[in-house]
């Protein structure tokens, strides 16, 4: 186990490095944007006086390095200094924000990827079959076609004609958690529509790929029957490539989830980035940036230690 | 031993056919085979004679790609080709059981050996687990391996490969079969492991009176294990006699081929009196990154235009020598000299001159060769590069060294390696090799994966090559019949250490270290009671792995070895 232990340090230590290095790269991209913050906060108002009095007021007249430096002290205890245009702390209006996308996200993966492993032994198991072409095109389709226009189309069906489901996505925090599942049943479901194709099909493939190996026609052999040789003899060793398809939807449904919550207005992290941008709110913009690589890099973590676990050869060595 | 002489299986005008290019094409042509309760038959042919094939569709099984057509194929009464996938699956595992070549990769890593083999009793409900469990121990002891109460409860990767061989034999005895499919269940492994598992097999097929069909090109191998054998020759059955007829009196002419094939023997050469050796491996010491050390002090030389046979069983350090001569890998202690002086150690230290002198021949052609670069281009490219060479004079060279590997260069000058077979892809192989003019070569394993006329075609090559152009070779190799045949000297290896070394007629003649004494007695003859009268001799502790283990570091003959 030790050789576990280290291999999963390595990997953290390894996350750690890539995060810093894209921090450095989101604090100077949003250095790059055209135009002075101080001049757009104080808009038509500006004096040369007061400019340089809010300059020196938000740091502005230090050079990047010193900035970046306080940025990232802050960063490391989850101060990301105060929103420029309503003043409140960053960390504050984004945490209530990323709760709920976190939800949203889990909500939508607790559906999406059983259902798409359990999908993928299938159509592996009736490969080539009318089910198997049926499951491909019907994914395809829903990956094919762009989020809100999904989204529409549910809403469409399931709010407008036949009125199962709202239409909008609002949450207040007195909402029993039946409610709170049902109001945001539609943004999941269209999550769902979107990440499914991939998982699945990568199980497919991944399962696929290993019947043609030696131990699959022994199992055959045997006399073990078509599903139990799938879920048995193919599927644990087809677990590294499927874990790290899930942890890539994963972490799209978290930083991918923007025309979602736009269409179903949704109050998640995607529409405060949206909404940061188009207000030039430079530390909230920072802020989610850094939340959502640092959120690509756990994920990819995980599944990485989960394609260690899963092989034989490093949980049992010699 | 009475064996009962009903039929068992009958197969009557059996027809595979393979899908290829958008057609059937047959691959078995009506081949016919009867089997009695108890009885082995040894199917024996090149590879493409279609052995395996004919092996599944005794079970009534057609691998993917493949069909069963218009045939009989009768077990025990019941015809298998009308019967549904549901009946056929129902006698798999239970009735007719198989044990494939490789164990190590027909063993699913993801589980522990014993689940593996209980799955087939538990799934016909023929026992409850802990019954099959013990079972199962009872028959890792039969089939001698050690710590049977324990072993099962391993990963297959945490066991050596004779081992998974004999656990995968228990594993087809586990629902006590009729019939068992051995498919080439010894040619993956090391001579002095092939005994045991051999004697293994022949012991538990005897004992429970299971009838069996031996697949093999080993002829020597098949001639131990089986009442009759079947010769078969690109799907067509050549001749089917009992194994002591066979070896005696073959009737057919392609039977005596295969019979003669180790008639070559390349005249002995001796080292100059007074000559500084080509290659001189000195004390030396090597490891992979971070791994334990895989050579020990090893030395030996190669003088010019002579063959140089390294032997030793897998993870004796032989590949890894010749890592360490090419400049791959740099060794951690001990030096290599290029007629007397120092070769530097990496290879990227080397000039192109020095590059030039050493090439490899790899075991494996089909993926040392980039199966989408031309054949011109293969050999062109090392030729371009040592010798600076354009234009027409390449082309004029390739056509040269194709000349040299009896291929035609016409033919051959833009095809693919996929397009050709086995023994010319070695050819391709050489070609390459010499495109850089070497003095020295190192042949890896070149005949291994060949089927036997093919590789002494290969063999002969190399000594015609040899001889014209004063080559010298490393030949590292693992089959004593390869070594009688091309050597002039040999080092034998065991544990990342030379432990004997000398010239081929020395060699073959005792006093031996005991581990070259054990190494040359297990390599199988053709003689159909060698193995009954080694095991006699030498008694069944005697043989392999285990008398391998025992052999004592203060034995006389140890100690006192070397040139």
């Amino acid at each position: 186990m030790g050789d576990i232990l280290g291999l999963v340090a390595k990997r953290l230590g390894l996350g750690l490095i890539i995060l810093l290095v894209i921090s450095v790269i989101i604090f100077f991209m949003v250095e790059l944007l055209p135009g002075d913050i101080a001049q757009a906060v104080l808009g038509q108002g500006a004096t040369p006086e007061n400019l340089a009095a809010l300059r020196k007021e938000m740091g502005l007249d230090q050079p990047a390095i010193i900035r970046y430096l306080n940025w990232l002290r802050g960063a490391v205890v989850f101060d990301f200094g105060n929103s420029i245009v309503t003043g409140a702390s960053v960390a504050d209006t984004i945490s209530e924000r990323f709760a709920n996308t976190l939800f949203l996200a889990a909500y939508a993966a607790v559906i999406a990827v059983p259902v798409s492993i359990v999908l993928g032994v299938l159509v592996a198991l009736a490969r080539n079959s009318i089910f198997d072409r049926v499951a491909n095109v019907a994914t395809l389709t829903s990956i094919s076609s762009p989020e809100f226009f999904l989204g529409y189309i549910l809403i469409l069906y399931f709010s407008v004609k036949w009125g199962m489901f709202p239409a909008i996505a609002s949450l207040s925090s007195d909402m029993s958690f039946g409610e709170l599942l049902n109001r945001t049943f539609l943004p999941a479901l269209t999550l769902v529509l979107v990440v499914t194709a991939h998982m699945m099909r990568m199980t497919r493939a991944a399962i696929i790929n290993l019947l043609a190996s030696p131990y699959i026609e022994m199992a055959r052999l045997k006399g073990t029957p078509p599903w139990k040789v799938i879920v048995k003899h193919a599927l644990p060793n087809a677990w590294a490539p499927i874990i790290n398809v899930v942890a890539l939807n994963l972490a799209y449904l978290i930083t991918g989830v923007v025309l979602v919550e736009v269409v179903f207005v949704y109050p998640g992290i995607g529409q405060a980035l949206v909404d940061a941008v188009s207000k030039r709110d430079f530390p909230v913009v920072q802020a989610c940036c850094l939340i959502f690589a640092a959120t690509f890099i756990l994920l990819n973590l995980a599944a990485d230690v989960g394609s260690i676990l899963t092989n034989p050869r490093l949980r049992h060595p010699k | 031993m009475t064996k009962k002489k009903d039929v068992l299986l009958k197969i009557r005008n059996l027809k595979i056919q393979g899908y290829s290019n958008e057609s059937w094409i047959d691959i078995i042509k009506g081949v016919d085979l009867t089997l009695h309760r108890g009885e082995v038959m040894g199917l024996i042919g090149e590879s493409g004679a279609g052995k395996s094939t004919i092996g599944a569709a005794c079970m009534g099984y057609a691998r993917d790609g493949t069909r069963i057509v218009d045939s009989v194929i009768e077990f025990d009464g019941m015809e298998l080709t009308t019967a549904t996938e549901a009946e056929r699956r129902a006698l798999r595992g239970s009735r007719i059981a198989y044990v494939a070549q490789s164990a190590a990769a027909s063993f699913n890593p993801a589980h522990k050996i014993i689940d593996q083999h209980t799955e087939a009793p538990l799934q016909y409900r023929l026992k409850k687990r802990l019954e099959a469990q013990e079972d199962a121990m009872m028959l890792y002891e039969r089939l001698r391996l050690p710590n049977p109460k324990e072993i099962g409860f391993r990963y297959p990767h945490q066991v050596s490969g004779g081992q998974l061989q004999r656990a995968m034999t228990a594993m087809a005895m586990s629902c006590r079969p009729d019939l068992i499919i051995f498919d080439e269940p010894t040619t993956a492994l090391d001579v002095t492991t092939q005994i045991e598992v051999l004697a293994a097999i022949r012991d538990i097929v005897d004992q429970f009176n299971t009838a069996a069909i031996y697949i093999t090109h080993d002829l020597a191998v098949v001639a131990q294990m089986a009442d009759t054998i079947k010769v078969l020759l690109k799907g067509e059955e050549v001749e089917e006699a009992t194994t002591r007829e066979m070896l005696e009196h073959p009737k057919e002419d392609y039977t005596k081929s295969l019979w003669a094939v180790r008639s070559f023997e390349s005249p002995q050469r001796h080292r100059p009196k007074d000559g500084v050796p080509l290659i001189s491996v000195r004390n030396v010491d090597a490891a992979y990154t971070g791994g334990a050390k895989v050579l020990d002090d090893v030395s030996f030389d190669i003088y010019e235009g002579m063959t140089v046979a390294v032997v030793g069983e897998s993870g004796s350090g032989k590949s890894t020598t010749a890592r360490v001569i090419t400049g791959l890998l740099p060794p951690s202690k001990g030096e290599v000299l290029f007629k007397g002086k120092p070769f530097p150690a990496d290879y990227r230290d080397r000039t192109k001159d020095q590059l030039r002198q050493c090439q490899m021949i790899y075991q494996m052609a089909d993926t040392a060769l980039n199966p989408k670069v031309r054949i011109s281009e293969i050999i062109g490219r090392p030729a371009a590069f040592y010798s600076g060479l354009k234009g027409v004079a390449l082309k004029n060279r390739v056509d040269e060294l194709l000349d040299l590997i009896e291929l035609e260069p016409a033919l051959y000058y833009n095809r693919y390696p996929p397009e050709l077979s086995g023994g010319q892809k070695q050819r391709i192989g050489i070609a390459r090799a010499l495109a850089a003019n070497p003095t020295f070569i190192v042949c890896d394993e070149v005949t291994s994966a060949l089927d036997q006329l093919v590789a002494e075609g290969i063999l002969r090559l190399l000594d015609r090559l040899q001889n014209e152009m004063n080559l010298a070779y490393m030949f590292i190799t693992h089959d004593l019949a390869t070594v009688r045949s091309i050597a002039d000297e040999v080092v034998v290896m065991q544990h990342g250490k030379v432990i004997e070394q000398g010239p081929k007629d020395e060699m073959f003649q005792p006093p031996h270290h005991p581990y070259t004494d054990l190494l040359l007695s297990s390599v199988p003859e053709m003689d159909p009671d060698w193995l009954t009268t080694l095991l006699e001799e030498r008694g069944i502790d005697n043989v392999g792995d285990a008398a391998s283990a025992r052999i004592a570091t203060d034995d006389p003959r140890v100690s006192g070895t070397g040139a």
